[in-house]
């Protein structure tokens, strides 16, 4: 096969059909395809690829597995490293990770390494009779807080190693973000449950409806419950609001709130399912980010008749995947750019009508590189909409900090832990994923649940 | 999944169950409460834990049958299991000795106040409950009441059972003939406004328990949002007890009602099969 073979596309549902359902935008590659693919691959000596994957995937192994057509093969070397495959492969931003380092993107297209990963995990999925899995107890048990991607992956791993793994998990369901915040057209559901299957196979335990901070604390799980570890894996999810006068009134969301009603509560099913969720005809999305797009795409799903992103700076600065903005904007998500919201206007019943906004023009780069947006004076317009979604970032949740004396915290309330270890400035308790670095990605936060899986096992080795 | 090892009926849209959560009813404080999705496909509602006994293990709730989900709630019986429930969430009842503390609990608002009354009289305050209800068939735990309180008063609208009026009548008497240092309020908004109005211009600290419509109940989603004194809060995780003086009651009044249309669609659609979690549709 030539290097000049191009990346075979990925095939997806039509944009006008899609805006009008749940279902997965993309459809995944079929056998000969994937094989096609497979085949791009040059099989490097030192592959680049491996340095952009966080969970150290051996790429050119597996993608050799495929190309013999050996997919039993290629399932294993890739559960090796890594226990959420079919989640990765869908969500991964790969092309500022592994594909990003690919030999083949220097001159032309890099392999779709994500792309492979997904058909293998789904592959494996549609197979009757998979592998039992052996693991050894060596009866020592480590607690995990945070059933999202960073703490599912210390769990497994940790069960791989041996140990007796308990996750407690705050919502009914476990999966983080992957559960209550991607969305099933990105995302579907019974996928995650798949996975989260998986590590329960490891002989990971899951208990779900436990609040750490409220119902226990680190130091009772250390001291009373014999834990000798313990991962914090509480991600950032405390909604961050503009504080601009109307943003209490009836149809103001934030984006975790519009998000967890239709995902982890199935509201675009009302009245099947109990949870409702209200979408007028015209909502306004503040915020660009990946967060900010599912929220768009959301609401044209749930009946909207304009989706609209406001952002204050313009369409280079926009923080999400290309991809993601690619596929809201063929969906019909309108853009309005280098403008922000400076109060929210409510009719006599307290629900939205419009908002005041402002436009900005560019200025010099601030410090995260991006051109600061300035206010252009006199600017103010009127944008009459019903619905807000303010899809602005995420902090950390204090309730584990809070009762946790004599864990170091960041300004902003984040954990500060080790960046090769996790280790935090307490004795025996380690974090990572969102709740260490801010808002990231999935594959970030289950890369410092697989390093801090390693050091957890380092330190009870040698304690 | 949680077991229901007692249920009571108070009323005909008034219910009490004793659940086991041995975690939870560990960690119980007074002005805590849980959330629980009782069925598949259900919705996950707050209420407040009425009761606990750490010994054991198992906390009550008493609630009122107002929409789709307490209502199939209503159906549960004793042996039934509830599939999710959390908690203990929400900040404790702030408890000391204040001197003579009155908590005005108003309808299903008189569960959440006898938890209080027991860790106030525990702290040596004088305590005073004045709980009242539409009419007497729907007043219950006034023994349980007695036996935490120095005095209780009770109001009823028709006059059926104590006096005839509301409960801010008995609260003003009161307030009329001794020095108050503290007052609680739980129950209808509406019941708490007006408690605070009474008590606004005495300036006797007044703490409400506000309702909100909630999700997670962790802080992670802001449908709890309230405005208290100027500043939003998240009554989930803030709260859910705010100096009854300084929250914007109005707003809070209007938020309540945001669903509701989909809360009448929610009771009228569907087959009942299943406890109502039946996809037949
Ligand atoms: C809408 C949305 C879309 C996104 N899209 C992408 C994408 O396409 N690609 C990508 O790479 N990243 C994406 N991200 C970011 C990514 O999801 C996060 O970076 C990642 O999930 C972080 O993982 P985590 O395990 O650290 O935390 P989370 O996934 O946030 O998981 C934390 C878990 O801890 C639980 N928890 C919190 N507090 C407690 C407590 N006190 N006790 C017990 N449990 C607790 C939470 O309920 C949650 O289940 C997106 C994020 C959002 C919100
Ligand atoms: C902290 C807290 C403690 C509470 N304690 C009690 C209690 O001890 N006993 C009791 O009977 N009730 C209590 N409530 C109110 C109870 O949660 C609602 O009555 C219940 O959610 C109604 O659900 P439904 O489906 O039966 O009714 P619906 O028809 O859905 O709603 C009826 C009304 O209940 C409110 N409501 C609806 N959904 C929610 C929700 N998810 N969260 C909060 N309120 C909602 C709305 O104002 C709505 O208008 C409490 C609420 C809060 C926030
Ligand atoms: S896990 Fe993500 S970064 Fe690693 S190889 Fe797979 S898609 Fe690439
Ligand atoms: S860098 Fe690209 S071509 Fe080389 S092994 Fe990795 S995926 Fe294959
Ligand atoms: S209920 Fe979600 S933040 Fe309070």
């Amino acid at each position: 096969m030539s290097i000049k073979a191009p990346r075979n596309p990925m095939p997806s549902q039509d944009a006008i059909e899609r805006k009008t359902n749940f279902k997965e935008v993309a459809l995944g590659y079929d056998k000969e395809t994937a094989i096609n693919e497979a085949k791009r691959c040059l099989q490097c000596k030192k592959p680049m690829c491996m340095q952009g994957c966080p969970v150290e995937v051996d790429i050119p192994d597996f993608i050799g597995a495929i190309a013999e057509e050996n997919f039993e093969q290629a399932a294993k070397i890739i559960k090796n490293k890594n226990n959420l495959p079919a989640v990765c492969g869908r969500v991964c931003p790969q092309e500022s990770q592994c594909e990003q380092k690919c030999i083949l993107g220097i001159k032309g297209e890099p392999v779709a390494i994500g792309r492979l990963e997904r058909f293998i995990a789904d592959w494996e999925a549609a197979e009757e009779g998979k592998e039992t899995i052996q693991t050894s107890c060596n009866n020592k048990k480590v607690a995990v807080i945070g059933a999202g991607p960073s703490g599912l992956t210390c769990a497994g791993d940790l069960a791989k190693l041996g140990y007796d793994v308990t996750v407690f998990e705050a919502l009914h369901t476990p999966g983080g973000v992957l559960m209550y915040g991607i969305p099933e057209f990105r995302l579907p559901k019974t996928v995650v449950k798949r996975e989260i299957d998986y590590i329960r196979d490891l002989g990971v335990k899951i208990e779900t409806n436990s609040v750490m901070g409220k119902i226990g604390t680190v130091d009772e799980l250390m001291n009373e419950e014999g834990f000798s570890a313990v991962y914090i894996a509480t991600g950032a999810g405390l909604p961050h609001f503009m504080n601009i006068p109307g943003e209490n009134l009836n149809g103001v969301y934030s984006a975790n709130e519009f998000l967890t009603r239709t995902n982890l509560m199935a509201a675009y099913n009302f009245p099947n399912f109990d949870t409702p969720i209200k979408v007028g005809e015209k909502v306004a999305v503040i915020g660009a980010g990946n967060v900010a797009m599912d929220s768009a795409r959301t609401a044209l799903r749930l009946g909207a008749k304009e989706s609209i992103i406001v952002y204050r700076r313009s369409k280079n600065e926009i923080p999400a995947r290309l991809e993601e903005l690619e596929h809201a904007e063929e969906e019909g998500v309108q853009l309005f750019l280098l403008t922000s919201p400076i109060s929210i206007n409510g009719d006599e019943n307290g629900q939205v009508k419009s908002m005041t906004c402002l436009k900005y023009e560019l200025g010099e780069p601030d410090s995260s590189g991006r051109c600061r947006p300035i206010a252009i004076e006199g600017s103010e317009f009127e944008m009459e909409i019903d619905t807000v979604i303010m899809a602005i970032g995420q902090g950390p949740n204090p309730l584990v900090a809070n009762s946790t004396p004599g864990l170091d915290l960041t300004k902003r309330g984040n954990i500060i832990a080790d960046e090769e270890t996790g280790l935090t400035s307490k004795d025996g308790v380690f974090a990572g994923g969102d709740i260490v670095t801010g808002a990231a990605t999935v594959i970030l936060a289950m890369g410092a649940g697989k390093k801090a899986a390693r050091a957890i096992h380092d330190y009870l080795e040698n304690k | 999944m949680f077991k229901i090892v007692d249920h009571e009926q108070f009323a005909d849209n008034l219910f009490l169950f004793k659940i086991e959560a041995p975690r939870l009813a560990k960690k119980a404080k007074a002005g805590q409460f849980v959330i629980l999705r009782a069925f598949e496909n259900g919705e996950r509602i707050p209420l407040t834990i009425a009761d606990y006994d750490r010994e054991k293990g198992t906390i009550d709730i008493i609630f009122q049958t107002v929409g789709k989900t307490t209502k199939k709630l209503g159906l549960l019986k004793t042996g039934d299991e509830i599939l999710d429930l959390v908690g203990p969430l929400g900040e404790p009842t702030e408890i000391e000795n204040f001197g003579t503390s009155v908590v005005v609990g108003g309808g299903v608002g008189i569960a959440p106040i006898y938890p209080i009354a027991r860790s106030l009289k525990e702290a040596g305050n004088k305590v005073i409950s004045i709980i009242g209800a539409r009419t007497k068939d729907i007043v219950f735990w006034v023994d349980k009441l007695k036996a935490v309180s120095d005095e209780v008063l009770i109001a009823t609208d028709d006059g059926s059972l104590g006096t005839k009026g509301f409960v801010t009548d008995l609260l003003r008497g009161k307030m009329d003939s001794e020095q108050i240092d503290r007052v609680w309020a739980i129950g209808p908004m509406i019941m708490m406004r007006a408690v605070a109005e009474v008590t606004r211009p005495e300036k006797i600290k007044t703490i409400v328990s506000l309702n909100p419509i909630m999700v997670d109940g962790t802080g992670m989603c802001g449908a709890c949002r309230v405005l208290v004194g100027d500043e939003t809060k998240f009554a989930c995780v803030d709260g859910p007890e705010f100096d009854a003086h300084l929250v914007d009651f109005n707003l809070a009044m209007r938020r309540a009602c945001y669903y509701k249309e989909e809360e009448q669609t929610a009771q009228t659609s569907g087959c009942n099969n299943n406890g109502g979690g039946c996809q037949c549709q």
